[in-house]
């Protein structure tokens, strides 16, 4: 496939392996081993899995699967508000299709929608603006979620609400912010990462000068990051040879879908539409200062929030869970004491178990389950 | 015999009166089945198709028999309907076995409301299906039901073959050393069924790839009457197979992904929904495992044949870990592939 292919390419993919294993010399004294390297998004941590980048690169480098997954990420608490806004006999309740299995404390959507409430999955926010038009004696609730990268598709489904008058259209927001977030993990005592991929699609929304402060006041190098396996690796290369040279910078790997600047008309309908919470609930990172986006009081007629009654009980992770060292990288996925057992894809416990770009996900599916699970064996054993 | 005579069928859309026993049920299977499917055991109208035992006898040693129904929405996508897909499905389950199939029943539960029309296209379908795979639709039963209790019409369809003697397929016979054959392109059912349903507004129209196999199974036969596994791919597709392959045989199946026989147009739109090509389900692909000294051979045979035209070897069995698929990944590296938990979803970026 034209445009596809090209980024596949195991020739090439190999010669990057072997440039980046010629770059241990200049970097390890001066690191440790193994070296941490983090992809923040979700899509990053599903390439790597899918193409099998882990078992290409040399064991001095650890890839690190952030929280980047906007539907893993979400508490147990708003996936309860969802359910209830669904399980609503006036309300058309439509969704991302992911977003259908990820449990609540009681049921997830897909659950409510077998129950006899009615959810839909839609590819777009703008088709369950359509079915708002063609179900005028419907509520239709958007699921919004997503960083910034769905964040103006849903803006721009707003405004043109408003333009058009429709009134039984609202969002239930749910949307992320990446910044906040990724300050959050380089702020936590048990940090170890020692470098950045940043996510390429949020990026394209919000340009290169966001991600400035983790080169320059954490001193990490943060590169810009596409989503092919060759993207991947050109990115990893980049970020040793800025370590190499001792450099701390923003780099752009994904040039050829991110401007610099970002994307200002959608810049400008985020800004339009929504603005900074206080705090938003992490699941698996607790309350993250500015981590998420409400609507503004001028769209109040269509934020679902306000325009219902909410729930909204806070409901914490079980205690077992240990979503959050995975996230931070100071335990891999199959470390967790749950993992494969009381936790997995069929019933999730943690959040990174929820989505296919979830990192324990990812692990369970596409890793040797026997093999990590006697590797934590192994390693519980006191030396 | 019994039943009243048939008026010939006026009405233009199912009611529940064509149902309840009566003088319109009897219209409607006059005038749509028997008159449709042409079967001279259907028109003798007795409760039941009486078959001749002479004629399974010389074909084999033992009967296979299988059902399945059918539940597809919308009745009638690119390259096919419910209708011949309610024949394909079952004769293929039975050429999975080393059958041939001979007879198939139809029963019909359908939504009050439904179009006539609709109903006689499905039946004719189902005809030139059948007869173009070679069996006849033998016995009937028809139900109609409340509007909202079955979604427009589902069907069943049971069907009888027989297994030639020295025919010995099953899931549990792979061999380290055993080659994967496929008969062709995966994921095209699939893709048609998301296309169909115009929830994506794609460019490209794919067809369905809803074809009976039992045709290319017997030329397979004739060159390579040991074939150790074969199934068809349908729901949980090419992945879910494998699965079931080297889970049954305590084998692990190695597939080399660029092997794999995918159009560019399904590979896009899996692409953009961030699905597996590897779980869409099919409608005529079946997966066989060979010993290795016959695929070559059994290769080209089944290339010779129109429903096997892009067919490939795609991988092998090996030593290893029991109940194990190991996709090799054109980039180099190698993936597990599992069975799927439920339904693949759209990822949302």
């Amino acid at each position: 496939m034209k445009y596809v292919d090209e980024f596949r390419d195991p020739a090439k993919a190999k010669a990057l392996v072997k440039e980046i294993a010629a770059l241990r010399e200049m970097i390890t004294p001066h690191h440790q081993t193994p070296l941490q390297l983090m992809e923040f998004c979700g899509g990053h941590t599903h390439t790597i899995f899918r193409y099998g980048i882990e078992q290409l690169l040399p064991d001095w480098i650890e890839l690190v699967h952030g929280p980047g997954c906007p539907v893993c990420v979400l508490p147990m608490g708003r996936v309860d508000d969802c359910v209830a806004l669904a399980e609503r006999p006036d309300v058309l309740f439509t969704t991302f299709g992911d977003a259908m299995r990820v449990p609540g404390s009681k049921k997830s959507l897909l659950q409510a929608k077998a129950e006899g409430a009615d959810v839909r999955m839609v590819y777009s926010p703008l088709d369950a603006l359509q079915l708002a038009k063609k179900h005028p004696d419907r509520q239709v609730i958007f699921f919004a979620l997503g960083f910034e990268t769905t964040m103006p598709s849903t803006a721009l489904t707003v405004l043109q609400a408003e333009r058009e008058g429709i009134e039984n259209f609202s969002l239930f927001c749910n949307h992320i912010t990446t910044v906040p977030t990724i300050k959050a993990i380089l702020d936590s005592p048990d940090m170890r990462i020692d470098g950045f991929l940043a996510p390429g699609h949020v990026s394209m929304v919000v340009g290169e000068q966001p991600f400035r402060f983790v080169a320059e006041h954490y001193r990490r190098p943060i590169v810009i990051t596409g989503f092919e396996p060759l993207d991947i690796l050109q990115s990893i290369w980049m970020l040793l040879q800025q370590m190499a040279d001792g450099r701390c910078e923003v780099e752009n790997q994904y040039a050829r879908v991110v401007p610099s600047r970002g994307n200002s008309p959608g810049l400008d309908a985020i800004a339009q539409v929504f603005e900074l919470r206080e705090f938003f609930e992490w699941r698996g990172l607790g309350s993250i200062d500015h981590s998420g986006v409400r609507m503004r009081p001028a769209y109040a007629p269509f934020d679902a929030e306000k325009k219902f009654a909410v729930p909204k009980l806070r409901i914490t992770d079980p205690k077992s869970c240990q979503c959050g060292e995975v996230l931070k990288g100071s335990i891999r996925p199959w470390q967790c004491k749950v993992f494969g057992n009381a936790c997995t894809p069929e019933s999730a416990m943690g959040a990174l178990m929820v989505s296919s770009e979830g990192a324990c996900a990812a692990y369970y599916n596409f890793g040797d389950l026997q093999e990590l699970l006697q590797r934590r064996e192994k390693e519980a054993i006191p030396a | 015999m019994s039943q009243p005579r048939s008026q010939g069928l006026r009405a233009e859309t199912i009611t529940l009166a064509h149902g309840a026993g009566g003088k319109a049920m009897r219209d409607l299977i006059d005038s749509v089945f028997v008159e449709g499917f042409e079967s001279p055991e259907l028109q003798k109208l007795e409760d039941q198709a009486r078959l001749d035992l002479a004629r399974f006898t010389t074909e084999g040693d033992r009967l296979a028999l299988t059902t399945d129904s059918y539940v597809v929405d919308p009745l009638f996508f690119p390259g096919g309907d419910i209708g011949k897909l309610a024949i394909t499905g079952t004769v293929n389950d039975l050429a999975m076995g080393g059958a041939r199939p001979l007879y198939l029943t139809c029963g019909m539960v359908i939504e009050e409301g439904l179009p006539v029309e609709t109903l006689r296209a499905v039946v004719a379908s189902m005809k030139t299906t059948a007869d173009a795979a070679g069996v006849a639709i033998v016995t009937g039963d028809t139900k109609v039901v409340h509007r909202g209790a079955a979604d427009k019409l589902f069907i069943n369809t049971a069907g009888v073959g027989v297994i030639p003697r020295g025919i010995d397929i099953r899931a549990d016979r792979a061999q380290p050393g055993d080659k994967v054959v496929i008969n062709g392109f995966i994921g095209d059912h699939g893709t048609a069924i998301v296309d169909a349903r115009g929830e994506m507004s794609l460019e490209n129209t794919i067809e369905t790839d809803c074809q009976a196999l039992n045709g290319l199974v017997g030329c397979m036969l004739d060159v390579c009457p040991d074939i150790h596994c074969l199934r068809d791919a349908t729901r949980g597709g090419l992945a879910t197979v494998l699965n079931e392959f080297a889970e049954a045989s305590s084998t692990t199946i190695t597939i080399d992904e660029t092997a794999v026989p995918i159009r560019p147009e399904v590979r896009g739109m899996c692409e953009l929904l961030g699905l597996d090509p590897l779980y869409l389900a099919n409608e005529g692909k079946l997966v066989a495992i060979v010993p290795a000294g016959q695929a070559d051979r059994l290769l080209a045979t089944m290339q010779a044949h129109p429903a096997g035209s892009s067919s490939s070897i795609i991988g092998e069995v090996a030593e290893g870990p029991a109940g194990r698929v190991v996709l090799s990944t054109g980039f180099g590296g190698n993936r597990i592939v599992d069975m799927l938990v439920g339904e693949q979803l759209p990822r949302i970026c």
